[in-house]
């Protein structure tokens, strides 16, 4: 790990002015990414800006009936907020089936936002990697690539933004409250990641020096019929191979409301907006759910390393909707 | 710099720290605890857990600034003088350490869960222990002291 400077900011003004006009300093949420990184040599700032004691730790009910979470609340304890668990159970399940309790426990919901990929060769400095060094190559592309990505890909990267709870934040609509020296700015939570492009070494929308201050749930009713589905090589402690975030409203037969979310398979939790469209309005039947999924996966590119992705996504989608229904009629 | 911990009830002041160092750092090698483990230092084998302000979490990503002021309590941390906490003993009654290098973590580990919930189900056990990787006993045993534990 290479020498740098360690600041603690006990409030924001602080926080933001210790990384304004540092192009090489970061903020350090729970650590369990970016200390990882630091010790690979992946990751080499001069200046740590130490956010966690960052008075940004509520969980509050806003007065439009959403809810709003500061961005250093520990994703343990977010996963069990009742408030959470009762509106947005999808949001609850998509934290507890990432990593492990004790890194739950020390991560926050900003870091998690930005954790970046866990692509074996952005980890291997002896790899090429474009995101880790621009314009190096892409060693995923003729190598393993069984976990990357088949959506919104380019030639210069394949790789997946491994987050569980931002694909519950991407079908939830989610906004992301940032800040920095030049004020406060809100983004929407499928415009906050980015597809890799020419770029991939650009993940967010984030300037450098802003920091996340919260992240605001709308009032999504049809959430309370929610659910999140992880596939992966082991029954628990693995990233997704492709995951599913999807709450669904019927009415009668058909479908009156649904969102629908994609995780394991982009550089960005993937609003499966094409599925959505096709489900809108018609009957909630297998074959819709089928029709739904091909519709969305239509434009995934895969390379063979990764190709069982796409049938893989497509059935998780039916069966989390079919889960859905059944559930539905139940309560 | 200086950190100061409370470490298993104890103020230390610790200096001359190099910000570069993780909590697991500091205390096997400045404060004389080698009982959490340094495997994997990745976050992934759970052997260097320690609570930290009462949760588990992970020593070795833990930057050594961000336990200023905290209070940790390590393994050493959980016997009464001579006395084995009820976990620990229920480790050695039930052969649940070979090598023990994930001894001290799983202790850790089950403890908390033991702590938040006493009567624990078997798939309760396995997943509040996922993130506590054993190469040697398969796991079975280590089953087998937290549902004693559980019991005593
Ligand atoms: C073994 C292992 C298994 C894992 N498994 C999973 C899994 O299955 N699913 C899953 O979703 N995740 C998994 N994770 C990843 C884990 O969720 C992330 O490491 C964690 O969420 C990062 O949060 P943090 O607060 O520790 O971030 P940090 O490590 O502190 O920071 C990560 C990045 O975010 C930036 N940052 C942090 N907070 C802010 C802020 N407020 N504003 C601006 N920038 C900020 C930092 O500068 C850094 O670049 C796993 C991690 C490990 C080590
Ligand atoms: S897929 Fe992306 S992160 Fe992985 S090696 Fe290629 S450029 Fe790097
Ligand atoms: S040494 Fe910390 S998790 Fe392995
Ligand atoms: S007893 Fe050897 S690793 Fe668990």
């Amino acid at each position: 790990m290479k020498s740098f400077a360690y600041v603690s900011a006990r409030d924001v003004p602080t926080a933001v002015s210790a990384i304004a006009g540092s192009p090489n300093a970061k903020f350090l949420g729970g650590g369990t990414n970016l200390v990882d990184l630091m010790r690979g040599n992946i990751e080499q700032p001069d200046t740590i800006v130490d956010i966690t004691r960052l008075p940004l730790t509520g969980v509050d009910l806003l007065p439009d009936g959403g809810v709003r979470i500061g961005a250093l609340v520990r994703n343990s304890h977010l996963a069990a907020h009742p408030l959470i668990r009762s509106r947005y159970p999808v949001l609850s399940q998509a934290i507890l089936l990432g990593a492990s309790a004790q890194l739950r426990n020390m991560a926050t919901v900003g870091g998690n936002l930005l954790q970046r990929t866990r692509c074996l060769y952005f980890y291997d400095t002896a790899a090429a990697c474009n995101k880790r060094a621009p314009g190096s190559g892409c060693d995923a592309i003729g190598g393993f690539n069984r976990n990357h990505a088949i959506l919104g890909v380019s030639d210069n990267c394949l790789a997946t933004h491994p987050s569980d709870m931002c694909v519950a934040l991407a079908m939830l609509d989610a906004t992301v409250e940032v800040e920095s020296t030049r004020g406060v700015r809100r983004i929407p939570m499928n415009e906050f990641h980015v597809l890799p492009g020419d770029t991939p070494h650009v993940e967010t929308s984030l300037a450098a020096d802003e920091l996340v201050t919260a992240v605001e749930l709308p009032s999504v009713a049809v959430a309370a019929n929610s659910r999140y589905r992880k596939v992966r090589d082991r029954a628990s402690y693995a990233f997704a191979l492709v995951s599913v975030a999807a709450a669904l409203e019927v009415t009668g037969t058909t479908v009156t409301q649904v969102r629908l979310a994609l995780g394991g398979v982009s550089a960005k939790p993937w609003r499966a907006t094409k599925a959505e469209e096709v489900l809108l309005g018609a009957p909630a039947t297998e074959e819709s759910f089928r029709q739904a999924a091909a519709a969305e996966l239509a434009a995934a590119t895969a390379r063979p390393g990764n190709e069982f992705k796409i049938g893989l996504a497509e059935r998780t989608i039916v069966a989390v909707l079919r889960e859905l229904v059944t559930k539905g009629d139940a309560a | 710099m200086r950190v100061n911990i409370t470490v298993n009830g104890e103020a230390r002041q610790v200096d001359d720290v190099w910000p570069g160092e993780s909590l697991l750092y500091v205390l096997r090698e400045r404060l004389g605890l080698p009982g959490s483990k340094n495997a994997c230092e990745q976050g992934e084998c759970g052997s260097c857990t320690v609570y930290m302000d009462g949760t588990p979490v992970c020593a070795c990503l833990v930057a050594a600034g961000q336990a200023e002021g905290r209070e940790v309590r390590t393994v050493e941390g959980l016997a009464s003088g001579d006395t084995l906490d009820r976990v620990q003993q229920a480790f050695v009654d039930a052969g649940a350490v070979q090598c023990g290098f994930c001894t001290p973590g799983l202790v850790v580990a089950a403890h908390d869960l033991l702590t938040r919930t006493p009567q624990p189900s078997d798939p309760e056990i396995r997943e509040a222990l996922a993130g506590n990787l054993c190469r040697c006993t398969g796991y079975e045993k280590i089953l087998d002291a937290v549902r004693m534990a559980a019991r005593s």
